[in-house]
């Protein structure tokens, strides 16, 4: 029980377009908020996970500027990096620090500052997540490469034309109860139909708008918690993190997620827990085609059946799994590298039950997972609400 | 701009040059040194046919720097008859319909521009309809 990884701090800022936020103001405001919320513990060690800032805000060494404008100067601090897994890719260097003994309390912040760029450069910026040579210089986008995911999908297995459409209907119910998501607005069916065309087979609501924000958490051991420590104790029950091939056209089946199977099994197995025990999914729903193929790799769905789970309802928060309890990468927002680093706020919030009207109604152990380009990262954790 | 790179890859832009393992046949585009089949080292040059079928596509509207200017552009993903697959541009499709398994053959074109006076053009394979002459 000591040596439980407990996630005794969370912060965040709401998603959008912060005109007026700096990215290093943007990655303090969470930053204080978690260590406020963990009673004042000071870490002595940041990762920061980040996807662009060197291209977008031509800013790099994040970790120092970061430790420094928190006035932690001292500390240890680093970037972590993992493209759009970057926030769930530095949560596990934060829980390996922490776990090996070595630091007594880490603190993890993500952040993504996506509105000092627009346009074409903001593109490039994401088109070097994929393979340079031999993807983005054939001046494809990771929106495009989601695209050619879905047409596949729909073309194999039978897709219906709105047959996705289940996945940004659910996002945006649950981002209404988001008082940080970009989006609180439920769309109608009649929206997804009608939706302009972004990369067909990609409508408006099938991808996730890229937006300012910043989440953190601060680990430590339990013993190190304050004694009037307030909340239920949230551990890490299990980190994994898997990759795949970086370019997709590498692999032998595209439709299949491996990096999400890999890591998804070895979380279940440190875990000790069976795939029917995860409450609630925070999923990775850059673009809708990526949701259904997590939930196949993952093994809550078959193979080309992912999509009916959304359709049916099952994801909903009285749905057999809730996914994108507070409004996914869809409706909160996508703020690049830190999106997994909300993710684990968010389950957080489930499973002290604090999430107000979007509250799951059994919470003892969530799965969040961050994804890399189209999964050629994964990385997946298992969080538990200790019994008291 | 990466002039070095760009100088590095011509055999895989303009000629389609992969590796054949010697150890078990598998053909690997682009070339990769390991083999991803079996595991062995490959290093033995191979030139692809050029040939193959779509496998996936879609249009581009909103493009990178260096490519916005020749938006909208189709991109698939072309299933080469060897084996492997490649990330490409289709070009010249005039009035043909697309559609999955459409059979396509690689051209040399060119790929992006930097737009100011001291860009690289850079020029490297695409696809076209097969049978076009």
């Amino acid at each position: 029980m000591e040596n439980e990884i407990i996630i005794a701090g969370i912060g965040q800022t709401s998603v959008g377009e912060h005109w007026e936020i700096s990215l290093r103001e943007l990655g303090f405001y969470a930053m204080d908020a978690a260590m406020q919320d963990a009673g004042g513990i000071r870490p002595q060690a940041l990762f920061v996970g980040n996807m662009l800032a060197p291209n977008l805000s031509n800013q790099a060494h994040l970790g120092a500027l970061l430790a420094d404008f928190a006035g932690l100067t001292g500390i240890e601090a680093a970037l972590v990096e993992a493209a759009g897994a970057s926030g769930g890719a530095a949560l596990r260097q934060g829980y390996l620090a922490v776990k090996s003994g070595m630091v007594d309390a880490a603190l993890v912040v993500g952040v993504e500052k996506f509105t000092d760029t627009i346009g074409p450069d903001t593109e490039a910026a994401l088109a070097t997540a994929s393979d340079s040579d031999f993807e983005a210089t054939q001046g494809l986008t990771p929106t495009a490469q989601a695209a050619l995911l879905m047409r596949r999908y729909m073309h194999e297995f039978d897709v219906p034309a709105d047959g996705l459409a289940g996945f940004p209907l659910l996002a945006h119910a649950n981002g209404t109860g988001n008082p940080n998501a970009m989006f609180q607005k439920a769309i109608k069916a009649e929206a997804y139909q009608k939706a302009e065309m972004v990369c067909d087979p990609i409508n408006l609501f099938d991808m996730a708008p890229h937006a300012d924000g910043a989440a953190a958490v601060l680990l430590t051991r339990c013993d190190r918690l304050p004694i009037d420590y307030p909340y239920p104790l949230i551990r890490i029950a299990a980190s994994a993190q898997a990759t795949d091939t970086l370019a997709l056209h590498d692999r032998s089946d595209p439709l299949f997620l491996e990096a999400v199977q890999i890591s998804t099994g070895k979380a279940l197995k440190q875990a000790g827990i069976s795939v029917d025990q995860v409450n609630f999914f925070e999923y990775h729903d850059s673009y809708s085609i990526y949701a259904a193929l997590s939930l196949e790799a993952a093994g809550f769905a078959p193979r080309g059946k992912g999509w009916e789970l959304a359709r049916d309802g099952a994801l909903s928060l009285t749905g057999r799994l809730p996914c994108a309890t507070l409004g996914g990468l869809k409706a909160r927002g996508n703020p690049g590298g830190a999106t997994g680093v909300y993710q684990t706020v968010e389950a957080a919030l489930q499973l002290r039950g604090l999430a107000g009207r979007n509250q799951v109604r059994e919470f003892r152990f969530g799965m969040i997972q961050s994804l890399g380009g189209p999964a050629s990262t994964a990385v997946t954790h298992i969080l538990e609400r200790l019994q008291s | 701009m990466e002039i070095p790179r760009h100088w590095r890859l011509k055999q895989q832009r303009y000629g389609l040059v992969g590796e054949v393992c010697p150890h078990c046949e598998a053909k690997i585009f682009p070339p990769r040194d390991v083999c991803p089949t079996c595991g062995g080292e490959a290093k033995t040059a191979y030139a692809f046919s050029g040939k193959g079928e779509v496998y996936s596509y879609t249009t581009i509207y909103e493009a990178p720097t260096g490519y916005d200017q020749n938006a909208p552009y189709t991109v698939a993903l072309v299933k080469l008859q060897e084996g492997p697959i490649v990330t490409a541009q289709l070009t010249d499709l005039g009035e043909t319909p697309l559609e999955i398994g459409m059979p396509v053959e690689m051209v040399t074109r060119r790929l992006r521009q930097d737009g100011d006076e001291r860009g690289v053009l850079v020029y490297g394979y695409k696809f076209r309809p097969a049978g076009l002459v």
